[in-house]
């Protein structure tokens, strides 16, 4: 087990750093000159190259990929903003808690409801219940989720005012923003758990625990629902990165100054310090997810863990 | 339940596969729904915009913001363009892009997946260590990322749509061919001196493509979803044309006062994409009766 977790995070960091080399690439290659969209349209040739000088783009794109490579992932800093002049390590740190606090609780909303509806579904399965949470999670899955945002806005904020519409003052800012990117996660775990509950309804265990006369709640909470979450738990470490990934909108939306809202202004302002460091953190944030979620799975599926325990001995 | 059967078995039998294969797609209540919006939303694009008697981009300077009305049923937008002949000719391009990405996706992955599948070896281990790098990155921000490299316009949207969905597919078909190519047909197939390329595509293909039509079709729905939230932040397709989440951006500004502006745009959305879900459903089922509940 410990060979495979080394494994696993060693080839994480392998994969971060071709996937910043890649973003860089793709950074480097976006048309436009950075200097003269900073500068303007007013500015001479000789500020422009002086710019470029200041900004380090004269250099050649190797040494301008060797700079940023040790820069972010030695020293782990990305520079200075190029239109603000801020460290941008320093503005994410800021933006960092709001992001990470708003996909979290997305995603603990998205597991503990939507397994909940599955269960439900599935033990009323053919009851008007079932159809009833079915349909519900078929149209919140097939509706944006920024324009659900929108409507919770123009609902809960404008028409009935009980939740800010915009900006963070306080705790209540975040309900509408969590709750809107969730939805769709809970309409996504909803159908997957309602799927395996029902893959085991008629399996050979369930059938000899009701043989023995074990109570049908008990049969659902002991037996049914430890495989019903599986795959809603497999689905944990990518939910969250799809939430987190999904903030640029999200906070656009909203105007929740968050990580992905700076990318979208490094994006608007063609400022590469700003696009590289979110971008990275999205990456970074990804795979750390994902392999912290492999590892759980390992742990709590006993039949993984038996694999390891057998490849031991063997 | 006796009755049932009998009345089962007068039903002439189907005349062909592909009848049979509507047939059992149109099973569920469900898929019907889904395939009668899905033809409403059609009729309405392909003809609307033919029918309406205000231009695309016509404005009215008299109706700026008007509110839905006789003459202008669902309201005009800030610049006092018709709104409903915008979302008709807006539908046109979330649709292509939609069918236009996922396909485009398909193909690339199962393209990728049956060499990475069939090759083996280095050629394998190099492709699949390739889509781990490529799904680190999430794919609403790849699809970011390329947008603004390779900048506006509809092919460069269609990629950056397509891109994230490469991975997925790539992992599944190399996992269907990794089973397929064990199976004597291939090995004789080997044996007669077949080219690899036939054996890949001509052999193999047919046999592990029916997931990915599962996929790539209940893909759709979240691919139209993706485009409209990429030009809800100004990229992707560019205005003045219409596309549907562009003109949820431009209706934010108006919230408040104009709520129409919002409403109408992201039902056709929702729409849209519920018919093309539900459809995917009945697709599945009746493709894959294992995965039905």
């Amino acid at each position: 087990m410990g060979k495979y977790v080394i494994q696993r995070v060693l080839q994480m960091f392998v994969i971060i750093w071709i996937a910043g080399f890649i973003v860089f690439t793709l950074m480097y290659m976006m048309p436009g000159d950075p200097a003269k969209i900073l500068l303007g349209n007013d500015a001479t040739e000789s500020t422009i190259l002086a710019k470029r000088a200041e900004l380090g783009l004269d250099a050649s794109y190797v040494e301008q990929l060797a700079s940023f490579m040790y820069h972010a992932f030695v020293r782990f800093d990305f520079g200075y903003s190029w239109s603000y002049g801020v460290p941008v390590m320093q503005e994410l740190l800021v933006r960092l808690p709001r992001t990470l606090f708003i996909g979290v609780s997305a995603m603990v909303l998205n597991v503990l409801l939507g397994t909940w509806l599955g269960v439900f579904a599935a033990t009323h399965r053919g009851k008007w219940q079932d159809s009833l949470t079915m349909v519900i999670a078929m149209v919140f899955i097939s509706v944006p989720d920024f324009w659900l945002a929108l409507m919770c806005v123009l609902f809960f904020s404008i028409n009935l005012g009980w939740l800010p519409a915009y900006g963070i003052d306080g705790p209540l800012s975040y309900v509408l923003p969590i709750l809107s990117s969730a939805v769709a996660g809970i309409a996504i775990n909803a159908r997957q758990g309602r799927s395996s509950m029902l893959e085991v309804i008629h399996a050979d265990f369930i059938s000899t625990a009701r043989a023995k006369g074990q109570k049908e709640s008990v049969i659902v909470r002991k037996h049914m629902l430890p495989n019903a979450m599986m795959p809603i738990i497999t689905g944990v470490g990518g939910g969250l990165a799809m939430v987190v990934a999904g903030s640029p909108i999200m906070e656009s939306v909203f105007s929740i100054p968050g990580v992905g809202a700076y990318l979208l202004v490094g994006i608007n302002l063609r400022d590469r310090p700003i696009v590289l460091a979110c971008v990275v953190f999205f990456a970074v944030f990804t795979s750390v997810a994902i392999l912290l979620m492999d590892l759980c799975y390992a742990f709590l599926d006993p039949r993984i863990k038996a694999q390891y325990a057998a490849k031991k001995v063997g | 339940m006796k009755m049932k059967q009998v009345k089962r078995n007068l039903n002439p039998p189907p005349t062909s596969l592909q009848a049979e294969f509507f047939a059992r797609i149109l099973a569920a209540w469900s898929a019907r729904l889904g395939v009668a919006i899905l033809l409403f939303v059609l009729v309405a694009i392909v003809l609307g915009p033919v029918i309406s008697p205000y231009g695309v981009n016509q404005m009215d300077l008299t109706q700026i913001l008007g509110k839905p009305s006789a003459s202008h049923p669902f309201g005009c937008d800030s610049m006092g363009r018709d709104l409903l002949t915008r979302l008709l000719h807006g539908g046109r391009y979330s649709l292509l892009l939609g069918f236009a990405a996922s396909m485009f996706g398909a193909l690339i992955g199962t393209f990728i997946g049956c060499i990475a599948g069939y090759f083996g070896g280095i050629t394998e281990s190099l492709l699949m260590r390739l889509m781990d790098v490529w799904s680190a990155i999430p794919g609403m921000l790849l699809c970011i990322l390329v947008s603004i490299v390779m900048g506006a316009g509809f092919f460069p949207t269609v990629l950056a749509l397509s891109i994230g969905s490469v991975p997925g597919g790539v992992r599944m078909v190399r996992g269907q061919i990794l089973v397929e190519r064990k199976k004597e047909y291939i090995e004789a197939a080997e044996s007669i001196n077949c080219s690899k390329m036939s054996i890949m595509f001509h052999h193999l293909l047919p046999n592990v493509i029916q997931p990915m039509i599962i996929i790539t079709t209940m893909g759709i729905g979240s691919t139209i979803i993706m485009a409209s939230a990429l030009s809800y932040i100004g990229l992707g397709i560019q205005p003045p044309t219409p596309e549907w989440g562009a003109m949820l951006a431009d209706g934010r500004n108006y919230i408040r006062e104009f709520p129409h502006l919002i409403t109408f745009p992201g039902i056709s959305i929702a729409l849209t994409v519920i018919s093309l879900n539900l459809l995917g459903d009945g697709l599945r089922d009746a493709l894959d009766p294992k995965m039905r509940n």
